[in-house]
């Protein structure tokens, strides 16, 4: 088999990715701007043998794919705008019950209804704080639709390595548009499967306890163990518990087995940033305007280049402040108010030389946008 | 680098959007080219006004967006009246006759082609006046081979039809071709 080359949108790549990376189960309701990955997969996914449920709204659609994944299936569900905020609930549930699962947003323009049909990344913060109570939760995205493809790849095999739910943030021009997909030969990318309890049938399997390397070996629910699973804080059997030691052990667990891993989690691309005077730091589709607006300033002498974050949470702190020491100035491109650039001036040396170069009218940012902004920094005036 | 930039207008159910995507994927699939795609979403449908723009080059390319084409194409008045403006100095403004009366002087290259007509009087089925586009505008600039335009309708039309989309993009291709030329085309980028 050789690779194959395709001319896509973004949300077809994503399900490209999904299929590949040995998506069995989709539940979803589908929404502008990420409806052709639930249309997308209706056809697809029975084809090989998974299963499609169009469910009666976003809630439900969130809580059949963590029933599934316990199940021992890999699972997904695409929605965008309100129908992420419907889910939070249930993402929580699956936080909390440490249930593998991915979580496509399509941004498009909120709050509420908002600009249905038009882009925004303005869910960057939902995406970390969405549902209630402290957690950790990872966050990917990407620029482009070999991006798109891998780092769908990537939710997939994060969501089983840490036992999580992992949501990919994409938004409304990297959904929509066309550009060229080189879909992988098998084996290529390395795929995560589900780690299972060797545990054997009838012996005792305790589902919430660690192994060394703190995993958790599942055992597919209605198989070979019976077990309890809860939203609720929970001993090593699954069964509720308010022990205080408990409450306060599990939320460590939680937080930590994502939180000291930022490192092997982080996924970025670097564009020029040697010798840099003027970092930009975007993600997304705006990285695209970034990316652009670098390359012909570069080819000009001038020293600009762009951090591409492919991950957004865990935050890679680390990495930001390494890469953002000496700059002149730091922009943070994005399309929303300032979401990343609050994380970005929270956690470099000098957050007094960090800008916002942002657009929230429903249009792409366009290098021209970003050129407006580091004339004003660099006291040239508009 | 070669490295085209387009923007075809016109009004929901011409095809503006199928022509498009068959002219960016034929570049990317059978030329080793890159191309993006990006149209305007929103309650555009039969009838509303359309816009797609597409980007081919050798190069990697990043903004999507094109805000100088340096082909334009517009399929209606409204269409022409909204666009012609943004053309890049020295572009190719193409229109058909039968929508569009020309109006005002634009830097560009107008050329004004009949391919509506055409179509009606030498096939008689007005689904494949966007294929017919599409070989006007490889008449005029050579941006892909019609080849390669044709293995991507093969895959996207029944086999019983491809023959009439073969014909729509050689009318295309003719009427293109023997344009009167108002001045030599512009330089690539």
């Amino acid at each position: 088999m050789t690779e194959r080359i395709e001319f896509v949108q973004g949300n077809e790549a994503c399900v490209e990715g999904a299929l590949y990376a040995g998506l069995e189960f989709f539940a979803g309701y589908p929404i502008t701007p990420s409806t052709e990955v639930a249309e997308l997969l209706s056809e697809r996914l029975p084809q090989r043998g998974g299963r499609f449920i169009q469910m009666e709204d976003e809630i439900a659609s969130m809580c059949a794919i963590i029933g599934a994944s316990l199940t021992g299936r890999k699972v997904m569900t695409a929605t965008s705008g309100p129908g992420f905020s419907l889910k939070q609930e249930a993402i929580g549930y699956a936080c909390m019950a440490e249930i593998p699962c991915v979580i496509v947003n399509v941004q498009r323009g909120g709050p509420s209804t908002g600009n249905p049909t038009h882009v925004s990344q303005g869910d960057v913060n939902q995406a970390r704080w969405g549902t209630h109570g402290d957690h950790a939760v990872i966050a990917l995205t990407a620029s482009n639709h070999q991006d798109v493809f891998a780092m769908t790849v990537d939710a997939f095999n994060l969501a089983e390595t840490y036992r999580t739910p992992v949501i990919l943030l994409f938004d409304e021009v990297i959904g929509h548009m066309r550009e060229k997909l080189v879909v992988p030969e098998k084996g290529e990318i390395a795929i995560v499967d589900r780690l299972r309890t060797s545990v054997g049938k009838d012996v005792d399997y305790h589902p919430y306890l660690p192994r060394e390397d703190g995993r958790l070996p599942m055992s597919d629910f209605g198989g070979d163990h019976r077990y309890n699973v809860t939203g609720l804080f929970h001993d090593m059997w699954g069964f509720p518990s308010n022990d205080p030691r408990v409450v306060r052990d599990l939320l460590h667990h939680l937080v930590d087995k994502i939180e000291t891993n930022v490192g092997a989690i982080s996924r970025y691309r670097e564009h020029h940033l040697e010798g840099a005077d003027y970092v930009m730091i975007s993600y997304g589709s705006s990285a695209r305007s970034a990316i652009h607006m670098a390359e012909h300033r570069r080819e000009r002498g001038e020293r600009i280049g762009v951090l591409e974050l492919q991950s957004l949470w865990p935050f890679p702190e680390e990495l930001v402040r390494g890469k953002c020491r000496g700059a002149k100035g730091v922009i943070v491109v994005e399309m929303n108010m300032g979401q990343v650039m609050r994380q970005v001036r929270a956690c470099v040396d000098a957050p007094e030389k960090v800008f916002l170069a942002n657009r929230i009218d429903g249009k792409l940012i366009t290098p021209a946008d970003i050129k407006a902004v580091l004339r004003v920094i660099q006291g040239k005036g508009v | 680098m070669k490295h085209t930039s387009l923007v075809l207008t016109g009004s929901g159910g011409q095809g503006v959007i199928t022509a498009a995507i068959i002219l960016a994927e034929a570049a990317v699939i059978h030329e080793g080219m890159n191309a993006t795609q990006t149209q305007s979403y929103g309650a555009a449908a039969r009838g509303g006004s359309t816009r797609a723009d597409i980007i081919i080059s050798g190069s990697p390319i990043f903004f999507p967006g094109v805000s100088q084409p340096n082909i334009l194409v517009c399929l209606t008045q409204e269409a022409y009246t909204e666009f012609s403006s943004i053309i890049r100095p020295g572009g190719i403004l193409l229109t058909d006759s039968r929508f569009v009366t020309l109006a005002k002087k634009v830097d560009a290259n107008q050329i004004q082609l009949p391919l509506y007509d055409t179509v009606m009087e030498k096939i008689g089925k007005p689904i494949v006046f966007n294929i017919c586009l599409l070989g006007a505008l490889l008449g005029i600039n050579a941006i892909v081979r019609p080849e390669s335009v044709m293995e991507v309708i093969k895959t996207r039309v029944p086999a019983d039809f491809v023959a009439m989309n073969n014909r729509a993009l050689d009318i295309g291709l003719v009427l293109g071709a023997n344009r009167e030329t108002g001045r030599s085309l512009p330089a690539d980028g």
